[in-house]
């Protein structure tokens, strides 16, 4: 077992873990933050997406271990809970629908905020390429890049 | 899918990762930034008793100016080589390739080194690095030696580095005011291409360097074609007959995405749209 010590979602958190637990089954299983979610398991459908140190991550390809001293922030620690309010891309994807079953919403959103932190003003081609690592089944991805693009309008940050 | 447990090492310094790969030897796997090694370890592909996580060592990040080379410590991520000033500045196809490396979450993770020191026929840093005549700095416990990239690439996933070696950096010689393109077919996004095409001019066109992902077990160089693209114009007729020479040497492999016919025409094909979009691409874009 190896100890860490890292920031979740604004909170300090401290674990033993065995080296091989991935990051997304530390925050699923350790920590219960089943917002984010194991979509492939394979690093390619982009689902599990968190931000570590402020940026997007894949957290099945990440080793808890390697997450140690360092920040991270899911789909949970998006939303201002204190003022009862959500993230504007949270906000874009609810008013543009861009999801249908939602399975992929999670990690669409938090590479949407990502990209957009880096981007503040992209083209549509632009948030389809900056959202390649993100698959989603369902709504052939329209609603998705329009939710981006809305956010942005909205001057969305990260 | 979990993988095989394993003892975790997180040195801090390259001489405390070379003793632990002393220590351990063949039990031991290095870890750069993970991005191909992770789906391996998950998929039971390998199952080393041992990672040597080089995540910690600080000393090998980082871009720096060393006269005429630019030199990328092996750590360095692929988000950060796209977007490094020197890197833009001096060695343009490396920039380029690195913006088409996987996704956005797997270029914040994968690293310059760890991709070279993989050696995946498929990875996209491999050609530019062979094009723009890379040296390899590979550490051991004797010290250091320099790799030219024609000598590091030795076949598939394999490279000259030793088992007991790690490779530190790589000295990029400068290619200064040098167009450069990166051409890539996929046959879907964010993967891997079936074949892609490097290549980078002086002028328009008064010298060409051009690389080949995937036409082979390593990287290739095009010789035959950046022989024949020495003063011609940089047009679609100028550049045609140059470029038909591209799978020339060639040793495609033949699989589910396509047999080794259509990976030379594909050479051909992407070696023309590479030199033509790097002969008009002297600065990022």
């Amino acid at each position: 077992m190896t100890k860490i010590h890292l920031t979740v979602d604004g909170a300090a958190v401290s674990d033993d873990v065995e080296p091989r637990m991935l990051l997304v089954q530390y925050l699923r299983e350790k920590l219960g933050k089943t917002g984010t979610v194991i979509g492939c398991d394979t690093s390619n459908c982009g689902a599990c997406t968190v931000h570590l140190d402020g940026t997007s991550v894949k957290s099945c390809n990440v080793l808890a271990v390697q997450a140690d001293g360092r920040s991270v922030t899911t789909i949970e620690g998006l939303a201002d809970t204190v003022e009862g309010e959500l993230h504007p891309v949270q906000e874009a994807f609810r008013e543009c629908h861009g999801l249908q079953c939602g399975f992929c919403t999670p990690g669409m959103i938090m590479q949407a905020v990502d990209l957009l932190a880096e981007n503040p003003h992209p083209t549509e081609e632009e948030v389809r390429l900056g959202m390649e690592g993100n698959l989603c089944r369902c709504t052939g991805y329209h609603n998705i890049v329009k939710s981006v693009l809305h956010a942005a309008e909205g001057g969305a940050r990260a | 899918m979990i993988p095989v447990k394993f003892d975790y090492v997180a040195p801090t310094s390259v001489e405390e990762a070379l003793a632990a790969l002393g220590e351990h030897g063949d039990d031991a796997k290095i870890m750069a930034g993970g991005q191909s090694l992770l789906p391996v370890l998950r998929m039971r592909l390998n199952a080393p008793e041992v990672v040597i996580d080089l995540g910690g060592i600080d000393a090998l990040r980082g871009v720096r100016d060393e006269g005429d080379a630019i030199v990328v410590g092996a750590m360095t991520t692929h988000h950060e080589v796209r977007d490094h000033p020197l890197v833009r500045e001096h060695a343009l196809l490396v920039a380029k390739a690195a913006a088409d490396v996987a996704d956005a979450q797997i270029r914040h993770r994968g690293t310059f080194g760890g991709a070279l020191a993989h050696a995946d026929p498929a990875g996209d840093l491999g050609a530019p690095a062979l094009a723009l005549g890379a040296q390899f700095v590979i550490a051991g416990t004797d010290g250091t030696r320099t790799v030219e990239a024609s000598d590091f690439f030795v076949g598939l996933f394999e490279t000259a580095i030793g088992d007991d070696e790690i490779l530190t950096e790589v000295r990029i010689p400068k290619h200064t005011g040098w167009g450069a393109h990166y051409e890539k077919f996929v046959r879907v996004a964010h993967q891997w291409p079936i074949v892609a095409v490097a290549a980078t001019v002086r002028g328009s066109i008064d010298e060409a360097r051009v690389g080949l992902t995937n036409m082979g077990p390593t990287p290739l160089r095009a010789r035959a074609t950046e022989a024949a693209l020495a003063g011609v114009s940089a047009t679609e007729d100028g550049v045609r007959a140059a470029a038909d020479l591209a799978a020339e040497g060639t040793d495609p492999p033949s699989d589910l995405n396509g047999a080794a016919d259509y990976r030379r025409h594909l050479a051909r094909v992407l070696t023309r749209r590479a030199v033509l979009e790097a002969a008009g691409a002297q600065a990022w874009s």
